[in-house]
């Protein structure tokens, strides 16, 4: 069920503003891709477009191509809704419904659709999910406790375990532990490395170290300059990244030598 | 400069640096102060006024606040330091205030209550004026009741969807001119004298069925004309304060965008919504001019009919009763009576409409677990 992404010559704007220029890139099926690159320069947009749900910000658009698989993402025919349930998402803060229990907030999928689902699928699939996000055993009793009630990083995951409870194609994942200690950083890490087995996991990070450890292939995005639009700089798997990038810009950034 | 500040020791006796001397230290009033100098202050200016012979509450207690404020920020400057007198004057000066602005709010429950418990009783509750000649000793409120909660009820069952759907409008879709346009009559709506709104019912009155004509309905009409403008403002910053990260979390499952609203925005604003919505009820529930106007005031008897002739309210049942106090002998003393029984059965009724918010946006706000 996982997908590969293919992105060719992507522009992104907000109303006139260029945000993202020219991008082409593929994101393999069934790894972990990760976005790298100094605050602002538009990774974070970059991945919202992937799932459509970058126009859901007003003036927002886009010119060019993503392609899941054979699918045209921005083809006219197709329902930016759809999309959304090929390809997940996870946000940089945990925002689990406050009107929800635990176990509705993993079928919220399901449940804020209309989808009729037995009880005993429905228990199935939360099971499921929440085992699959590390968090079962923490939460099995009080499945019917909000899920505000949880700490920031069991929310995280939780969010993680709604999102894989529809069962997409892809995991965009949104700086998903910048808010989190390192504890649960190291939960987050080991379910990616868990997950990607069965998902496209794209995740934008600012932490170098987690880009290392987790993904196997990095694309690191800079400015061109102070109110120009971000770019992709280079793009290849983590550890040639990290180790002889073919451009100066990476190795300064990586080397920590600015950003 | 390395030892001219140490201070004397006292570490022998194991109670650490001296605080006295460490710079650090002011001296302080201690915390009954201001309370006694308060009990001290009135105790003298009522004995000052006793002694006079013209003891009345209001002047004294005027010059008991003057006198706490002199005294209390003289005492502080002499005793602790400048800052602090500053902040104990202006404390003072808060609670002053304070008191200024519940004074004539607890004077008005407690006139209410004390001249309208004379009448309010069971009985006055439970029968109408139908039948009752000025000089009888009889008569009752229930028909006013009925059409208060006849029309307020109509008048939210007519608001409600109309407010509600504008505020979802103008959070969720609204763009541009027509949004902008969309506030701006709201607002102005919110403007509208309540007479105004009375008249423009009659006239639509007028218009659909005749001259004199006169029911429920046409007051709930008026009334909602007042309440939509409010539902509205107070419904758009409670979706406002749903978080934008609700509604994106709802978008990356695949939720389209009318269920995350119907599911995701309205369950998490549910509480602050209904509170909305009980205070603009509360809002239009003491509304008595176009009440007059379209809804009659010649009712005596139970009428729960909407669109069937006059309908009796309790503010109109005030005004009417307020009229009649000019009545000579008996007749004028019930009217009176008549009139501060009804204000505490609407404020009451009215109290119990805040109760009721306050209840429910305790039980529906999201638990934390």
């Amino acid at each position: 069920m996982a997908k590969r992404i293919d992105v060719s010559d992507l522009n992104v704007y907000y109303g006139d503003f260029k945000a993202v220029e020219d991008v082409t890139m593929t994101v393999e099926p069934r790894s972990v891709t990760a976005f790298i690159g100094s605050s602002g320069c538009g990774k974070s947009t970059f991945l919202r477009t992937l799932n459509r749900m970058h126009e859901v910000t007003p003036g927002a658009r886009v010119q060019g191509k993503v392609m899941l698989d054979n699918l045209d993402v921005y083809d006219h025919s197709v329902d930016p809704v759809s999309v959304r349930r090929e390809i997940g998402m996870v946000f940089q803060r945990a925002n689990p419904f406050p009107t929800m229990s635990i176990y509705d907030n993993v079928i919220a999928g399901a449940k804020l659709n209309n989808q009729r689902m037995s009880k005993s699928r429905s228990d199935e699939i939360v099971e499921r999910s929440l085992r699959d996000a590390n968090l079962w055993e923490e939460v099995k009793d009080r499945l019917n406790k909000p899920g505000a009630g949880l700490s920031g990083g069991q929310q995280q995951r939780l969010c993680i375990a709604r999102a894989t409870a529809v069962e997409p194609a892809v995991l965009l994942m949104d700086e998903p532990c910048s808010a989190l200690d390192p504890i649960s950083t190291l939960a987050i890490e080991d379910l990616i490395a868990k997950l990607k087995e069965n998902y496209t996991i794209v995740i934008v990070t600012h932490n170098m170290q987690q880009a290392a450890r987790v993904s196997d292939r990095t694309a690191f995005f800079n400015l061109a300059g102070t109110g120009q639009p971000g770019r992709l700089i280079e793009m290849g798997d983590t550890n040639k990244i990290f180790t002889k990038p073919d451009k100066k810009e990476t190795e300064n950034y990586i080397t920590g030598r600015f950003g | 400069m390395t030892t001219a500040t140490q201070p004397t020791a006292t570490g022998s006796s194991g109670e650490g640096p001296d605080i006295q001397s460490s710079g650090l230290y002011s001296r302080q009033l201690p915390t009954y102060f201001p309370a006694a100098l308060l009990v001290v202050c009135a105790a003298v200016a009522s004995g000052a006024f006793f002694l006079l012979g013209a003891f009345h509450p209001v002047p004294v207690a005027a010059v008991t606040a003057i006198g706490y404020l002199v005294a209390v920020t003289t005492s502080s400057a002499v005793v602790e330091n400048n800052r602090r007198a500053k902040d104990r004057l202006v404390t003072g000066v808060v609670y002053c205030c304070f008191a200024i602005a519940v004074v004539p709010l607890i004077s008005l429950l407690s006139t209410v209550v004390v001249f309208g418990i004379e009448r309010f009783d069971l009985y006055f509750l439970s029968v109408s004026m139908n039948g009752v000649i000025p000089s009888m000793d009889a008569g009752g409120v229930y028909h006013a009741i009925v059409g208060t909660l006849v029309i307020t009820g109509l008048a939210t069952v007519i608001s409600v969807p109309i407010g509600l759907m504008t505020a979802v409008y103008v959070v969720e879709y609204g763009r541009g001119r027509l949004k902008q346009a969309i506030t701006f009559f709201v607002d102005v709506m919110t403007g509208i004298p309540s007479i105004v709104a009375g008249l423009f019912v009659v006239a639509l009155w007028i218009m659909v069925f005749g001259p004199g004509q006169t029911n429920g309905l046409a007051g709930a009409i008026a009334l909602s004309v007042l309440m939509i403008p409010v539902v509205v403002r107070s419904s758009e910053e409670m979706l406002r304060l749903v978080p934008n990260e609700l509604r994106e979390a709802a978008y990356a499952l695949g939720v389209p965008k009318w269920l995350t609203i119907v599911k995701v925005v309205l369950p998490t604003a549910v509480a602050g919504l209904t509170t909305g919505i009980i205070l603009a009820l509360a809002r239009v529930i003491g509304e008595t001019a176009p009440l007059i106007l379209t809804a009659g005031m010649a009712s005596t008897r139970i009428n729960a009919n909407p669109v069937e002739g006059d309908m009796m309210s309790l503010p109109v049942y005030i005004y009417k009763a307020v009229r009649d106090m000019g009545l000579s002998g008996e007749a004028g003393v019930y009217a009176e009576e008549r009139a501060w029984a009804a204000a505490l059965t609407l404020i009451l009724v009215v109290m119990l409409l805040f109760l009721t918010a306050r209840l429910v946006s305790r039980f529906l706000s999201p638990g934390k677990g």
